[in-house]
């Protein structure tokens, strides 16, 4: 008989399909991905790089106000999203830039929050992502929300709510756990535990045997993966996303990654970590793994690789062209999109900038 | 005492510091204080001193840290907690409004909250979305709170260690475009008193009414004013709760004409509540109605925008120049 500990709690360790050294591990419970999806992850991936390290090297050029990278997360960014169907959303951080990317939003309308000419660059609706919350956890209730809603409206839409380990100790985090098991309501949530919230470690965050145990308490199943492992992570998350879509409710995953580069820009790490630590999993790295695997399985042909350079080419070029030129801003946008109805005091004070600006031309 | 040149950010360091020196019941806790010393470096050192006992990180929860200072204070000690950025501050407004203001009055005075929340506020730093809101007129607003805003590095100290002396909870707003501002000071002879506002300049045409970041920048124009003939006062209110009328009336009084200039949106907020004021105290004395620089009533816009939202010394002058002058 299989108790409620059984079918709440996670594996005792987290799943992992291709290890570091891209060697193969049979699992009793996942299956490896088709040959396909690894392939298609390996291009994205490449991709994602790419575009953490140039949107990091535009920070240092001006051009980017900060940049929060997800350098070495990159198997996680992209895992949450190829295992949604285009009517299910996702519910990105300030850190997820690569999994919105991967999701289909044109790169420069990913980072115009963090460039600084909007709060938010893309049409959430367009490829259902929510506008990148930077208050910590707060996006995750609306998560529930727009699952719940979509439960009433009769659709079989899932949302993957993402957040930091950080994040789960705010009370929103629990407040959206607890809601959706009570509403059953389709949400995936991923946590991507990177040891990091700025400065302070996982063993000041939590005591939990592990971040995914945290389901239980609310009637959430948890489970782990290895967050360097395109392979499990698809498993993983893609069983989640099955299970949530068939009417099972709330998922909890925790994928164990780490953050490889500072906070942002202007995060200092050698003041709270060795170097020491970040080179083992240096060696963990998401792409390296992979890359292995799929070469001693002689599935990374030339055609691969030179998909997945062109895709990283063509993002850089795209990030470089789009941010070098000074974004052009309209000081009128800034009394837009307040109320539906403009009101009468913001119309006064629109025309008072209009005046003043004139003056200053004149 | 030798005058030394620090800023505002090292003068706050300071006084957390010679705090817990003084008063082994002073404790610093918050998000990323410890080992990184904050992310504007305000409790740099102090885990190394004072130890993890003394200045230590929480797990990431703002009503968790209020809530826990709120309990700390009730037994014995002196909190002071730091919310990251404005903006962050407001996962813990149920705390700080519904405990923190109330526990006094709650417990018909058994309870005191001796705790201080420090608060980095503002813009004018190009910060993301988030990261410059003007919180404090949701504080002056909650009965109960204490609110004070420094605008010199000096008061900094200063108003930092009364704060943490003072026997109720303290909303302490840091304007964090000021972090870096340096000044030459002898820290022993800053001691402004909680509820005391400030002549920073003396002039006899009218007075400018500012706090916080908007400070430097209604100096600035007084400074710019007197070049053209114009004598304006800048009163630094330094203390939102309690306010200090009789420095303020004073000072409106003597000029018959005054501007408030804030960095907050100016509906409903700290900016109106000082019109109020001053038009009800001072009404005989004024010339003009008062009038306001505040920013606009918009959510804080992005970097590339907001220097249209800051209040600037043309905007100053400007509203200085519509107070009914009989030459004009
Ligand atoms: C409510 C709230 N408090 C504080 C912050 C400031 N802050 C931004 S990121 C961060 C650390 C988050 O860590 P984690 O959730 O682990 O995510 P990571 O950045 O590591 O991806 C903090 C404290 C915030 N954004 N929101």
């Amino acid at each position: 008989m299989t108790t409620v500990e059984e079918l709440l709690l996670p594996s005792a360790e987290p799943v992992c399909l291709i290890d570091q050294n891209g060697v193969p591990h049979e699992n009793p419970s996942y299956a490896m991905p088709a040959k396909e999806a690894l392939l298609d992850g390996y291009v994205q991936l490449i991709k994602g790089r790419r575009f953490n390290d140039q949107a990091s090297a535009l920070v240092r050029q001006g051009r980017l106000a900060v940049y929060p990278s997800s350098h070495g997360q990159e198997a996680c960014q992209i895992a949450a999203t190829m295992v949604l169907r285009p009517d299910d959303w996702l519910f990105p951080t300030y850190r997820d830039s690569v999994s919105i990317m991967s999701r289909g939003v044109d790169p420069i309308e990913t980072l115009t929050l963090l460039r600084g000419d909007w709060h938010s660059g893309y049409d959430p609706y367009e490829h259902k992502v929510a506008p990148q919350a930077t208050p910590l956890a707060t996006q995750l209730p609306h998560a529930v929300g727009v699952a719940h809603a979509a439960r009433l409206k009769g659709e079989d839409t899932v949302v993957m709510a993402l957040v930091g380990d950080g994040g789960t100790s705010e009370g929103d985090f629990h407040e959206a756990l607890n809601f959706a098991a009570v509403f059953h309501a389709p949400v995936v949530f991923f946590v991507q535990n990177n040891e990091y919230a700025i400065s302070v470690p996982l063993s000041r965050q939590s005591a939990a045997p592990s971040l995914a145990h945290k389901g239980i308490g609310y009637g959430v199943p948890g489970e782990r993966a290895d967050g360097n492992d395109l392979a499990g992570l698809l498993a993983v998350l893609g069983r989640a996303v099955e299970k949530a879509r068939s009417g099972e409710g709330p998922q909890l995953i925790e994928a164990h990654t780490y953050r490889v580069q500072a906070h942002t820009n202007a995060d200092d790490a050698s003041r709270y970590r060795e170097d020491a630590e970040v080179a083992p999993w240096l060696e963990r790295d998401p792409i390296q793994r992979l890359t292995t695997y799929l070469e001693r399985q002689g599935w990374l042909g030339d055609d691969v690789r030179e998909r997945a350079e062109a895709g990283a080419v063509e993002v850089a070029a795209r990030l470089r062209d789009g941010l070098m030129p000074e974004p052009e801003v309209d000081p009128a946008d800034l009394f837009a999109h307040l109320y539906a109805e403009e009101t009468q005091q913001l119309r006064e004070q629109a025309a008072f900038l209009r005046d003043e600006l004139a003056r200053e031309e004149a | 005492m030798t005058h030394t040149k620090i800023s505002m950010a090292q003068a706050l360091n300071q006084a957390l510091r010679d705090a817990m020196r003084a008063d082994d019941s002073v404790v610093m806790f918050g998000e990323d204080v410890g080992a990184l010393g904050g992310v504007f470096r305000i409790t740099d050192g102090l885990t190394a001193e004072f130890g993890e006992n003394r200045c230590f990180d929480t797990p990431l929860a703002e009503a968790g840290i209020v809530g826990m200072a709120v309990g700390m204070a009730m037994n014995g000690m002196r909190p002071v907690v730091e919310m990251q950025f404005d903006a962050f501050g407001y996962p813990a407004f149920e705390q700080i409004v519904s405990h923190v203001a109330k526990m006094r009055n709650r417990t018909r005075g058994r309870v005191a909250l001796p705790l201080v929340i420090r608060i980095p506020y503002g813009g004018g730093i190009g910060g993301v979305e988030h990261h410059s809101d003007s919180s404090e007129s949701y504080f002056a607003h909650t009965p109960g709170l204490t609110v004070v805003t420094p605008a010199t590095v000096a008061d900094a100290y200063g108003l930092l260690r009364k704060a943490i002396e003072f026997p109720d909870p303290v909303v302490f707003m840091e304007p964090k475009k000021l972090y870096w501002a340096k000044e030459e000071v002898d820290l022993t002879e800053a001691q402004p008193g909680i509820g005391t506002a400030v002549v920073r300049r003396d002039g006899a045409d009218a007075t400018l009414i500012a706090y916080g970041p908007a400070v430097p920048v209604a100096l600035e124009a007084a400074e710019v004013a007197a070049a053209e003939g114009r004598q304006l006062s800048v009163v630094d209110l330094r203390s939102l709760v309690p306010f200090d009328d009789e420095t303020v009336c004073a000072a409106v009084r003597r000029t018959g004409r005054a501007v408030v200039v804030a960095e907050a949106s100016g509906f409903a907020s700290v900016s109106s509540e000082i019109v109020a004021r001053v038009t009800e105290k001072c009404f005989h004395s004024l010339a003009a109605p008062v009038r306001r620089v505040t920013a606009f009533d918009i959510p804080f816009p992005p970097p590339k925008l907001e220097k249209y939202q800051l209040p600037s010394v043309d905007r100053i002058l400007d509203a200085v120049d519509d107070l009914q002058w009989e030459d004009s």
